[in-house]
């Protein structure tokens, strides 16, 4: 067993990676009450005025609109094409049944500017063809892309925890395929599809990797952060929009990992979230 | 069940489930067709436009794409110029193969960094921790990677920057080095950014190995260092390699950290701005099956490695 030594290397080690996971976020928070405009160190404490400049930045507003218009539309058409695919897996065994699971995992395994370049020459290739614009609908399809997957992983995986009985049995007490799925299948996926749902929301509201290739004019909240971050008078409005970013893309997470009791969820996602990122 | 649909609405959907029932082939059409249809028609069909359109080329007068076929794109990959004849100096000299090598370096330090960093942490939460404290460990380490990637991206380039943290804690240590807008400043980044990724697949591998064969080891006389390096790590080496996949392959594709912390190019700020500068998609696909490749390479060893069972 590990003796005494290598239990104290391993908790320093410890201590050293959760300091280095912490401590830029904890710096970040800290700068968005600061009062002058520069990033010099340490920031001159504390004030909440430049919430209320963001707050009252028409630009911003527009953003955070095309974000939740992108992340719902991503959300709603992962849904149901991961669920479809999880239950086709799921259910039957078919010729190319371990392709299927490879090729939507592809958008994300792919580096993401594989995944960017290809929908841009799509795009473009699109435009000449038959005069396809940059708009709302191309970044929701490019998210939608990459979001099937993080559905796909928590409904299959909750699936293959519901035993097949269940369903035997509505059947023999006379339902039909639409009352079984309504009444005994629909109840055991519900928690996995609404935790698949948000976690694909979270992923398609960050996404700026792809979306920077697909969105022509429209603004994202990411697109107008990754737009403004280098303008020093924007310093103070972008560091408040990234603080209240931080907290609200956690809370979809948090929700998922209720939901599903854990694991499950999170390291799924983890799983597909090169995207960060990114994937 | 209480049902509110009415009598002919009832017997129609009875009739379509009892016909999907009978005809599973039928059912299975329905379920896959528009997943895959989906992934046809949007994904794979834009990675072969990709692909042709890294065989076409761009008129420098008109900044039209010509659909007209050639290797042109890929000799400009390999010398640096169309016009420069393929001799060993113009292809080691080629701007695209210095910015594929730094990128290669970058991916691997990355990728060193984060193994150390994630080791200790995954074999604490694994096999240290109390039952109660292992969930809250694992929340922790996920959550980072949830609070937008862009933001965490800002973050270094305010603790990197000329009068941030980072520099004032250095001028206190006294060390005088400008990490602003450096490789350093990337390397740095790149480590924070993929280090949960790192973290998990290793964490999953730790935690499959039985506690028994390090008693063994103990029981024969291995010191502690003996039992890591010559139990603890082949045995967790799928799952190192797994971790390794992500940080490799997250390294390969980022544009955004070389653009906001750092000056250098690396192949994906280089592909961005051959899109957004120069307006040369054709060029930048070419440029976009370099990480392809290399990624296809690296996935072919860690199979043999057998790291796909602890993905």
């Amino acid at each position: 067993m590990e003796s005494r030594l290598a239990r104290i290397v391993i908790k320093v080690g410890t201590g050293i990676t959760l300091l280095f996971l912490y401590t830029p976020l904890v710096i970040l928070g800290l700068y968005a009450f600061n009062k002058g405009i520069t990033r010099a160190w340490p920031p001159d404490l504390w004030t909440t005025r430049w919430f209320g400049a963001a707050w009252h930045d028409p630009d911003l507003r527009r953003a955070l609109l095309g974000s939740i218009e992108a992340a719902v539309g991503a959300t709603a058409v992962a849904m149901l094409l991961g669920s479809c695919a999880a239950f086709a897996v799921h259910r039957f065994r078919f010729f190319g049944r371990d392709t299927i699971s490879f090729a939507l995992v592809l958008p994300i395994a792919l580096p993401g500017i594989v995944t960017a370049i290809a929908l841009s020459s799509a795009i473009n290739f699109g435009n000449q063809a038959f005069g396809l614009t940059f708009s709302i609908w191309t970044i929701i399809i490019g998210h939608a892309t990459f979001c099937i997957v993080v559905v796909f992983n928590n409904v299959v995986a909750r699936l293959r925890r519901t035993p097949t009985s269940l369903v035997e049995a509505s059947m023999d007490l006379g339902a039909d395929g639409w009352q079984t799925f309504r009444y005994v299948t629909l109840p055991a996926i519900r928690t996995a599809l609404v935790a698949g749902g948000l976690l694909a929301f979270g992923l398609s509201f960050d996404e700026i990797v792809v979306t920077n290739f697909t969105a022509g004019a429209k603004l994202t909240l990411p697109i107008w952060i990754f737009n403004n971050i280098r303008l020093p008078r924007q310093q103070p409005v972008v560091n408040v929009v990234a603080l209240v970013l931080m907290v609200i893309s956690i809370l979809p997470v948090y929700l998922a990992q209720r939901l599903t009791g854990g694991a499950e969820a999170v390291s799924g996602a983890a799983k597909a979230a090169a995207q960060g990122p990114g994937a | 069940m209480a049902t509110v649909a009415t009598t002919g609405e009832r017997t129609l959907v009875r009739r379509v489930s009892a016909t999907l029932f009978r005809h599973p082939r039928a059912k299975l059409a329905a379920l896959l067709a528009a997943p895959l249809g989906w992934l046809l028609v949007v994904y794979l069909a834009s990675l072969s436009l990709m692909l042709v359109t890294a065989f076409w080329r761009l008129n420098e007068l008109t900044s039209q794409i010509e659909r007209v076929w050639g290797l042109q794109n890929f000799h400009t990959l390999l010398t640096g110029a169309q016009t420069t004849p393929i001799t060993l100096s113009s292809v080691v000299h080629s701007v695209y193969t210095v910015i594929t090598f730094r990128t290669l370096g970058i991916a691997v330090a990355v990728t060193l960094t984060d193994l150390t960093l994630a080791f200790p942490i995954a074999y604490y939460a694994a096999r240290l921790a109390s039952p109660r404290m292992r969930p809250i460990l694992l929340l922790g380490v996920t959550m980072p990677l949830w609070s937008n990637y862009l933001v965490r991206v800002f973050a270094w380039r305010i603790i990197t920057s000329g009068d941030g943290p980072l520099q004032s804690l250095m001028r206190l240590a006294g060390v005088h080095y400008s990490v602003g807008a450096s490789n350093w400043a990337v390397w740095l980044t790149f480590c924070y950014l993929w280090l949960p990724f790192a973290i998990l697949p290793i964490y999953a591998a730790v935690e499959r190995v039985p506690g028994s064969l390090l008693e063994a080891s103990s029981d024969l006389g291995a010191h502690g260092w003996m039992t890591f390096r010559r139990v603890v790590v082949p045995l967790i080496l799928p799952g190192l390699v797994a971790a390794s996949i992500f940080t490799f392959s997250l390294t390969l594709g980022d544009y955004i950290t070389p653009v906001l912390v750092g000056k250098q190019f690396f192949i994906g700020n280089a592909i961005y701005n051959l899109v957004g500068l120069a307006s040369n998609l054709p060029l930048a696909a070419a440029f976009a099956t370099v990480p392809v490749v290399i990624m296809a390479i690296y996935l072919t060893v860690a199979r043999k490695l057998g790291a796909f069972e602890a993905l």
